[in-house]
């Protein structure tokens, strides 16, 4: 790099000693200054991809589950050993099915029925789960009972995350979850073809349940729908409305002050207190059910109503006031300049606002912790008055948990939920890069 | 008929109503719209806003005040011994009666009338249909069910008929109004104009429904447990009260909390605003466009993520390697391998709470910072100062309050912060210095007192409220600041 800047070396005089006026270590200092910024950017960008890859990378096994497909033979003898189902259907509930998916494994490695203790482990391979799977099919279709049908059954969380390889298998064995033996019978099944990897539409359709192999964000998945459809078919209206008000016909007094300061500090109130709001509002004075997707899209709306009414705001002064004076001067009164002109040319700018606000109330979590949203919720909620769950709860409650095999299912969790924010924002995007107009 | 049967009848009337009034508006101008004041649709509007919004209001008069006065009317004819009970005994049994008079609708015709000669009858009837009662009847709370009961259905007849006539009513009286001479345009667009304004007001409800509602349950707080205790006490150990134990009341010390929340935060904006403001500088003044347009976007990205995704990180990511890193460093100090930095620690939570800030540190100044005039960098650069002169000299004194304010802006999220330091920061409440202790914040602790069975008079539960709004007075009073210094700067410039 030259220190030359002055046109000196043109002038043909006597080369005098130059004064040093520090250019050499004002040069440095402004290369060093550069090189924070640089620094700080890639900090703040490279903490960005650790926290992607962190997730993605413990996250990304979830969407995939450890099943063996086994021959299980329906046994009369297990299921109704007093041929009783005719007249007693509850026989077919509370028959016990694990047995019968053990002894379809302890048939396939070839274990002895009379072997105690191998049984046990052998129990401890496939998941809690295989109760509900078998019983569902019995229960549709009870003539399979007698018959031998390969089904695919759910390994246990404990075999699922040795078979992807999250477990150390060189740690002494009393002190991990899977036995030797088991790991052998693991690969032998492996082996065989019968333990193999599946795509997991578990985690999309189950709902809450305490093994993590057969947990999934189902229930979450409908509640976080319910309370994004309230907040956005009360806060859109709402939110247009008052902006309109406030752009367009507010008179400047005390009261709109009042008002614009007002939605201003709204927009910056923690979200926390949203949370005390509906709790002593929705809840403790109304009276409305706790844990309900209703009491949850109410609050959510009320903290996304500022965004809204800011970036509505903002779109309509970005229609010119040219449009207003014709419409105005075709004899249009002022309503419907508004509601006829101005609103439709500024939908795609209040649209993207709605967007990103809704995206924002997705993620949202500490205010749905008050208002109860907690829950172990193993019923599907029909509707927005049932006991539900929210997507970003149900990742808070699995980071809880200190298994495993949970920490790679709330990796998932959050997987799908930046999935969702991911599409509505770049969705955003595109509806402003398809629709926006420079005036 | 049930409320959202009523409320579809009456909009179907409002329909039919509009309907009905541009029809009739348009045969009155004789098929001509030119020689009418509005165009038909707005008749129709005028009839439909006329027949729907009294019925409505009606209506929800009607949901709120009934209940009141049924409810008034039952108590006035309790026995004069349960008169003389306290109102929260009477509350209980106000509420049994209730719960009485729902099975009473469960049961047939002989079944209620063997309850009513012999009370002690009713809780097994009513458990067999699955209505279960707290405790054994009295007498006259059958006779006060049968009454809510059939004051209830009363008043849901007379409320049908009342909204169902507002609604015809008003809908006849506004088509008869219909003249081709009527300005009904003004009169719907006053309506139009009324509900945007009540739209608007709904922000000022809010602020006063936190303000209120936090109030309200600070102020019984207040009322068991002194307010000099709650605001200057240093212990805070709720305990949360065994069944029966009536004398574990707890101690309810704010300063404990308040302490870590601002250490936190404090540790928070150590990292977000050195990187913030240098992110901003770098973008805004020496980045080319393109390296602009691809690294604003994606350190916007950072603000998007929700802060549950940020607790997660650094529950299971930052805190376990801070913690691993700080035994190895232990390790080959002293050799003895033990960890000075807890997994939960004040510096974990705000090492990556100060992650979550730098977008916002960062596109906060760099608004700022561009609107700094040109003429003054121009001024500056031509006097042959170098850019980073130009910034450190000129530019950044110019924009400095508006930085300010956009660092009181970024710290009051960070006092409001919630899922980071749930996860990340520990439930210890204590005093101390040590950043790589465990600290709890106000908003751990609001969560804590607050997931779980809730009990509106206990003080373990409202001391929640009181801590929500130490928390909303001081998030306020930052933005209340910020926003004031940002705007004076503004003006500066303008």
């Amino acid at each position: 790099m030259s220190q030359v800047v002055t046109p000196t070396a043109t002038a043909p005089v006597a080369r005098t000693p130059r004064r040093d006026i520090g250019l050499k270590k004002r040069y440095a200092a402004e290369r060093r200054f550069r090189a924070y910024g640089i620094a700080a950017l890639s900090f703040g960008l490279i903490f960005l991809f650790v926290l992607l890859w962190s997730v993605v990378s413990k996250g990304y096994t979830a969407f995939q589950q450890t099943g063996v497909t086994l021959a299980v033979e329906f046994s009369e003898k297990i299921i109704d050993p007093q041929n009783q189902r005719a007249s007693n259907p509850q026989v077919l509930l509370t028959a016990n099915y694990p047995v019968m998916a053990r002894n379809a494994l302890a048939n396939a490695l070839g274990v002895a029925q009379n072997d105690r203790a191998k049984q046990k482990e052998l129990g401890q391979m496939l998941s809690d789960g295989v109760r509900s799977q078998l019983r569902d099919m019995v229960v549709a279709d009870p003539s399979i009972i007698g018959t031998t049908k390969t089904v695919t059954l759910l390994a246990a969380g404990d075999i699922d995350s040795a078979f992807k390889g999250q477990i150390n298998l060189s740690v002494p064995q009393e002190n991990r979850k899977v036995s030797d033996q088991q790991v052998g019978w693991m690969n032998k099944l492996a082996e065989a073809g019968a333990l193999a990897k599946h795509f997991n539409t578990g985690i999309f359709f189950n709902g809450a349940s305490s093994r993590a192999e057969a947990s999934g964000v189902g229930v979450a998945l409908i509640g976080s729908f319910y309370m994004m459809l309230i907040v956005l078919v009360l806060s859109l209206p709402i939110g247009v409305a008052a902006s309109i008000y406030l752009e367009e016909f507010a008179p400047k007094n005390r009261f709109t002050d009042l008002i614009e300061v007002n939605i201003n500090n709204l927009a910056a109130v923690p979200s926390i207190v949203y949370g005390l709001l509906g709790l002593a509002v929705f809840i403790n004075f109304m009276g409305l059910p706790r844990s309900a997707s209703l009491v949850g899209g109410f609050v959510l709306t009320l903290m996304t109503l500022p965004t809204i009414i800011i970036a509505t705001r903002a779109a309509l002064k970005a229609v010119p006031p040219s449009i207003r004076a014709a419409a105005l001067g075709l004899g249009a009164s002022k309503m419907q300049t508004i509601f006829h002109h101005v609103l439709p040319l500024a939908m795609p700018g209040i649209l993207t606002g709605t967007i990103i606000g809704l995206a924002h109330a997705l993620g949202e979590t500490a205010p749905l912790l008050l208002i109860g949203m907690v829950a172990f919720v193993a019923n599907f909620p029909t509707t927005p008055m049932d006991p539900s769950t929210a997507l970003p709860v149900q990742i808070y409650m699995w980071a809880n948990e200190a298994e495993r095999a949970f920490v790679e299912r709330t990796s998932g969790a959050i997987i799908i939920l930046l999935l969702f924010l991911i599409v509505m924002n770049v969705g955003a995007i595109l509806l402003r890069r398809r629709f926006e107009r420079r005036w | 008929m049930t409320t959202s049967t009523l409320l579809l009848i009456t909009a179907a009337i409002a329909m039919i109503g509009y309907l009905a009034g541009s029809r009739r508006a348009l045969a009155l101008a004789g098929g001509r719209s030119s020689s009418m004041h509005s165009r038909p649709g707005y008749y129709g509007s005028f009839v439909a806003i006329w027949s729907a919004l009294p019925a409505a209001l009606l209506l929800g008069v009607w949901l709120i005040a009934a209940p009141a006065i049924i409810n008034s009317s039952i108590r006035g004819e309790f026995p004069a011994e349960v008169k003389a009970q306290s109102q929260a005994s009477q509350g209980l049994s106000f509420g049994m009666i209730e719960g009485i008079a729902r099975g009473m609708r469960a049961l047939s015709a002989e079944e209620a009338a063997q309850a009513e000669r012999n009370p002690a009858d009713l809780r097994n009837l009513m458990a067999a249909r699955g209505v279960a009662i707290a405790g054994d009847p009295e007498a006259y709370m059958i006779k006060a069910a049968n009454d809510l009961n059939s004051m209830n259905a009363r008043s849901d007849l007379l409320r049908n008929v009342a909204v169902l006539l507002v609604a015809v009513g008003g809908a006849a009286l506004a088509y008869r109004l219909i003249a081709p001479r009527f300005r009904a345009r003004n009169r719907v667009e006053s309506v139009i104009l009324a509900s945007l304004v009540v739209a608007s007001s709904i922000a000022i409800l809010t602020t006063v429904g936190i303000i209120a509602s936090m109030l309200t349950e600070a102020t019984h707080f207040f009322a068991r447990v002194p307010a000099h205790e709650f605001f200057f006490g240093t212990v805070w150990d709720p305990r949360f009260a065994a069944a029966g134990a009536t004398a574990s009341e707890g101690q309810f010390g704010l300063i404990p909390l308040l302490l870590g929340t601002l250490y936190i935060g404090f540790v928070a904006m150590l990292f977000a605003v050195p990187i913030g403001l240098f992110a901003a500088i770098y973008m805004s003044e020496y980045a080319s466009q393109r390296v602009r347009s691809i690294t604003k976007p994606l350190l916007e990205v950072l603000a998007g993520i929700p802060t549950i995704v940020y607790g997660f990180f650094a529950l299971t990511t930052v805190g376990p390697f801070l913690r691993d890193i700080s035994s190895q460093i232990h390790g080959l100090a002293t050799g003895d391998y033990s960890n000075f930095i807890q997994a939960q620690s004040v510096l974990t939570a705000g090492f990556v709470m100060g992650i979550m800030l730098i977008p916002y540190v960062s596109s906060l100044s760099d608004d700022i910072i561009t609107a700094v005039p040109r003429a003054l960098r121009d001024g500056s650069l031509g006097l042959g100062a170098t850019r980073s002169e130009t910034i450190k000299r000129v530019v950044l004194p110019a924009a400095l309050p508006g930085i300010v304010g956009a660092i009181l802006m970024t710290a009051s999220r960070a006092i409001g912060e919630t899922m980071i330091v749930v996860l990340a920061a520990g439930v210890a409440a204590r005093i101390q210095l040590n950043p790589f202790e465990p600290m709890t914040t106000v908003t751990v602790k609001i969560v804590s007192q607050l997931t779980g069975d809730l009990e509106f008079t206990s003080p373990q539960t409202l001391v929640a409220f009181a801590l929500g709004i130490t928390l909303f007075i001081i998030t306020l009073c930052l933005n209340i600041y910020a926003l004031y210094i940002v705007r004076k700067y503004r003006e500066q410039y303008e």
